[in-house]
């Protein structure tokens, strides 16, 4: 084995403990940054350790080492307090009464892994911080990994996560869990969280370092963690379901140079089954908790209306256009009521879905957005109108950054200026 | 990466309630960690069929097989990281039938799922 290989054995083996090791440290100590110092040190030791003597054959190790951390931490806080209030105070006897952590396979983490999924997307924290610190905690990144999935300095990420973590600490914030009116709050911090990582993965699902598509499945790791911990947040089933849909789709996703090719034109047979069916189910779940109106499971059940459409043809088109109307309504962004005016288009004809889109013609939000004039150039086209089809599809090759794109749309605008001269010529 | 994990034994023997008790909870942690996306039991070989070619002949043989050697069990789909993962998982998992239901003998096969062509 050579150095590089001990070193993915060793994290293999973290990664499977280190949910369990990082949850039963927060409740001996009662303190989520402290937990996780300590758990690294746990790894840094079997780093330092393994090497020499081998991966130990029984598990357990790790949980041993970082126990003994966690151990030495509470005997020194309570020799200072000892100092003070001349307390005696039998450790033995503490250790003897604490719950049997050890017990690799019988021990329940739910609760504490949710308390440590809010306190690591604490809405308090900065966006970038939630996101390194989740990666870290709930996912058992390393500091090197998550630096290089984010393309940024170690430094950089290192720095977020001490100061994360003191913020925590110094806000006392460090082991607190959320209920009632203000768990649904920081739900939506932490879905947030969840979804960012896994865009970032997505965008990049070509990246030249396997860590950034990676993203998507720590991302997709954390969503199943959180739907198996808050099995009754009808969201958290949602954003699964969003997610696992559209992973689905990843190989078919880009051509052989890595050019983007739309859903529509999707070689369907490299959708992952398994992964829609999961989709599915995690999409079933959450309307069985009455979840239909939320924001991630009203995206999800768009999702699905493409997953379940066996040809782009079969695409249920009025459905996808109602799904948006709903969505519209509850996230009022532009950009979802483009999306409307396509599905619209596709589903009652472009007359309706130009009405439409003329009506966000004015919003600043859509001012140098290529895909406004692209739609409706199209849409345009569509009813025969050439020339203002052309002007639209030209607008749209101005404002768009993608070469191929820039390309195909002036190919479009050319299209459409033949047809009206042809139509000139006839008449 | 996805892998497949193939059980596979020459002298299929019932689980044992304590190995069945401690791989529903391997798998109950598997799956609450987002790991395992899929797993299951076959039925024994016996009430299966087979559909073979030889010599380009197509033929269908019902079960029992006499010749049958080593045979697959069950199997579990994975999202892991890397091959070492799958590695340290699948240890995990043996380690449970080399406790619970001592004298057994199989394997346990893991395999990533090849990319998708492109």
């Amino acid at each position: 084995m050579t150095a590089a290989d001990t070193n993915r054995a060793i994290l293999a083996i973290w990664r499977i403990e280190q949910p369990r090791l990082i949850t039963s440290l927060a409740r001996m100590l009662r303190d989520v940054p402290l937990a996780e110092d300590l758990t690294q040190e746990a790894l840094v030791a079997a780093f330092e350790r393994w090497p020499v003597t081998g991966v130990p054959e029984k598990p357990g190790w790790l949980m041993t080492t970082a126990k003994h951390r966690a151990l030495d931490h509470l005997r020194r806080g309570r020799m200072l307090e000892r100092k003070h209030e001349m307390v005696t105070w039998d450790m033995e006897a503490e250790q003897h009464s604490m719950p049997d952590l050890d017990a690799a396979l019988d021990d329940d983490i739910g609760d504490e892994l949710l308390r440590l999924i809010f306190t690591a997307c604490h809405p308090r924290l900065p966006r970038e911080a939630r996101t390194a610190l989740a990666l870290r905690m709930i996912c058992g990144l390393t500091t090197e990994e998550i630096a290089r999935a984010f393309l940024l300095p170690e430094a950089t990420i290192a720095q977020r996560i001490v100061r994360a973590k003191r913020t925590l600490s110094e806000s006392g914030l460090a082991y607190e869990t959320p209920c009632g009116d203000e768990l649904s709050q920081r739900l939506s911090s932490v879905l947030e969280v969840v979804y960012l990582i896994f865009n970032e993965g997505y965008t990049a699902a070509r990246g030249q370092d396997w860590l950034r598509p990676q993203l998507c499945n720590e991302a997709l790791r954390m969503g199943r963690v959180l739907t198996a911990v808050a099995p009754h947040e009808p969201e958290a089933h949602g954003l699964l379901a969003l997610m696992e849909l559209n992973a689905s789709r990843t190989a078919a996703r880009t051509d052989p140079e890595g050019e983007p090719i739309l859903i529509l034109e999707q070689n369907r047979a490299l959708w992952d089954r398994l992964q829609i069916r999961r989709g599915m189910q995690a999409l079933g779940r959450a309307r069985a908790l009455g979840g239909v109106g939320g924001i991630y499971v009203l995206q999800a059940a768009i999702i699905a209306c493409h997953a379940q459409a066996g040809t782009a043809d079969d695409t249920d088109w009025p459905r996808i256009a109602g799904l948006y109307a709903e969505l519209a309504a509850v996230m009022r962004s532009p950009i979802v009521e483009l999306n409307r005016a396509v599905a619209v288009g596709m589903a009652d004809g472009p007359e309706a879905a130009l009405a439409l889109v003329q009506r966000l013609a004015g919003e600043p939000a859509l001012k140098s957005y290529h895909l406004l004039p692209s739609v409706l150039g199209d849409l345009l086209r569509k009813l025969d109108r050439y020339e203002e089809a052309q002007v639209a599809f030209e607008a749209a090759a101005a404002l768009t950054g993608n070469r191929r794109e820039r390309d195909l749309l002036l190919r479009r605008a050319s299209e459409a200026a033949a047809a009206a001269k042809s139509r000139a010529i006839s008449a | 990466m996805r892998f497949m994990f193939i059980v596979t034994s020459p002298s299929p023997a019932n689980p044992s309630p304590e190995l069945l008790e401690a791989m529903g909870k391997l798998a109950d942690r598997e799956i609450k960690a987002g790991r395992m996306l899929d797993n299951g039991g076959l039925m024994p070989v016996a009430t299966g069929a087979q559909v073979r070619i030889a010599d380009g002949q197509l033929s269908v043989v019902d079960g029992p097989f006499v010749e049958a050697k080593e045979v697959v069990g069950g199997y579990a789909i994975f999202e892991l990281r890397n091959k070492e993962e799958a590695l340290a998982a699948a240890v995990e998992f043996m380690q449970l039938h080399k406790d619970f239901l001592p004298g057994w003998e199989g394997t346990c096969e893991l395999r990533a799922f090849a990319s998708p062509p492109h």
